[in-house]
């Protein structure tokens, strides 16, 4: 799999849909006929998935909200495994 | 560490609904899980009933909702049901033949909140997929599969594989890329209802078994991500048993068209189950605090070997009914698992499939309301004592 860009704009895909559950305490991502249960991270990476936002951007964002910083490689390795599952794809 | 066999177990929210709005179906198929006895099945519930169990449900914390059947577009309130989900907050899965789809309903569908439509085929051809199903519908299901793609729903095609028609799979794979699935689930036949009355017909043999995985193998590396496929191993073939319903009373929450609550789709033949029912009992009252539903709950109503099992809270101890079917007992291990005294059975239906040829003499025995009442007399006149 090649090198996942800066610029890559991920989106959860037509179908999938991602809610919060107050029974499961958890943003969960729901497609057909089954359901994944986020951690925080997970849930809070997903959610900014929206197709407009680059990856970069999503970085940059995620360590302004947390107070954090080097958080690129943890980005992008969960967006790279989101892809691969097919909770994510990239927006042309 | 691991909890002993006596503690008690925790139990979360039914995540998965399933609400088998009518048993009644156009088609006629062969290895309907639905249960033989469905002519005696009283009354299906009404518009406002399934109104208030989604409700019900959805506040204790179901959040997967599956509409089916029999076929639940013979529910004229369908749209209704799926905007009353919709706005509750469902993921909402309509598993259906095709049979009554229209454009019309599958725009207002859509424009209810429907988020996935899961459409069933028999087979690739159209022999064999109108002689399962006893219809001719492999036309319709073509004309519904593209309405599926033009209204811009996920594609997920699923076909029950059985041994006549498992030597098919390669040709049932390129169908589903050429109609535009994004999902294939090959579901092999799993024998309640009336497929345990055909298994012997529709058992496939090891080596059938072993061409359809290498030929799902060779469809995968050809497309890559673009179709996922599942494949739906028969478990006669295994040595250790599913996790059924990963265990029950655990996420699954099933309600039968007259209401009957079901801690799995053929839960209906356990014995000694007295099934609750959403007429009589609120759905947060049926899921805590039934015996039914706490019956098989944790692990404190094992029995040998599954009690002292390493595995137990892996794999539940199987599937009750197959338990139930094959040894006559519900609590004991599902002969599925080579572990379980009663093994020999499924090895020697398995060994049967092995030594039968592929065309069977014995006749098919097509789910129909007529034949229903004739499968319950025979074996009600079986039962009685002389």
């Amino acid at each position: 799999m090649s090198e996942l860009a800066g610029t890559a704009r991920p989106v959860i895909p037509r179908g999938l849909k991602l809610q919060w559950e107050a029974a499961q305490q958890a943003q969960v991502l729901l497609y057909p006929e089954g359901m994944v249960q986020l951690n925080g991270s997970a849930g809070a990476i997903l959610s900014r998935c929206d197709g407009a936002r680059t990856l970069a951007q999503i970085v940059a964002d995620l360590e302004q909200c947390y107070g954090a910083t080097g958080l690129k490689e943890e980005v992008t390795a969960f967006v790279a495994l989101a892809l691969e599952r097919g909770w994510l794809e990239l927006r042309e | 560490m691991s909890a002993g066999p006596q503690s008690p177990p925790r139990v979360g929210p039914p995540l998965w609904l399933l609400l088998e709005l009518t048993y009644r179906c156009p088609l006629h198929c062969v290895f309907c899980y639905n249960p033989t006895e469905l002519a005696d099945i009283g009354a299906e519930l009404a518009t406002a009933d399934w109104i208030r169990v989604l409700r019900e449900a959805r506040a204790l914390g179901a959040v997967q909702l599956g509409l089916s059947g029999g076929e639940p577009l013979m529910r004229e309130d369908l749209e209704t049901l799926v905007a009353e989900a919709h706005a509750l907050g469902y993921y909402i899965n309509l598993i259906t033949s095709g049979v009554g789809m229209t454009e019309a309903r599958i725009g207002a569908l859509k424009r209810a909140g429907l988020d996935h439509i899961q459409l069933s085929f028999q087979d690739s051809t159209r022999e064999m997929n109108d002689f399962l199903s006893s219809t001719r519908t492999f036309e319709l299901k073509a004309r519904v599969a593209a309405l599926i793609r033009r209204y811009d729903y996920p594609m997920v095609l699923n076909v029950v594989l059985h041994r006549l028609n498992i030597d098919h799979v390669g040709e049932i794979l390129d169908m589903a890329e050429s109609l535009g699935a994004q999902y294939v689930e090959l579901a092999n036949t799993q024998y309640y209802g009336w497929a345990w009355l055909n298994r012997a017909q529709l058992l496939p043999s090891r080596a059938q078994l072993a061409r359809a995985e290498a030929a799902t193998q060779r469809f995968r590396e050809r497309v890559g991500g673009r179709i996922q496929v599942y494949f739906v191993v028969p478990d006669y073939f295994e040595t250790r048993p599913k996790a059924c319903m990963n265990g029950l009373g655990s996420v699954f929450l099933g309600i039968a068209p007259d209401g009957t609550a079901l801690p799995c789709h053929a839960a209906r033949m356990l014995p000694g189950l007295d099934l609750p029912n959403v007429r009589e009992q609120d759905v947060s009252g049926i899921w805590y605090r039934s015996a039914a539903f706490n019956r098989f709950r944790g692990e404190a109503w094992m029995k040998e070997p599954c009690r002292s099992c390493p595995e137990r809270s892996k794999d539940h101890g199987g599937c009750r009914c197959q338990a139930y079917l094959l040894t006559g007992d519900p609590a004991s291990a599902d002969p599925v698992c080579e572990l379980s005294p009663h093994h020999d059975r499924v090895v020697a239906a398995v060994a049967e499939a092995e030594r039968v040829p592929a065309a069977r003499p014995a006749p098919l025995v097509f789910r129909d309301h007529r034949i229903s009442i004739a499968v319950e007399t025979a074996r009600s006149a079986a039962r009685r004592p002389f």
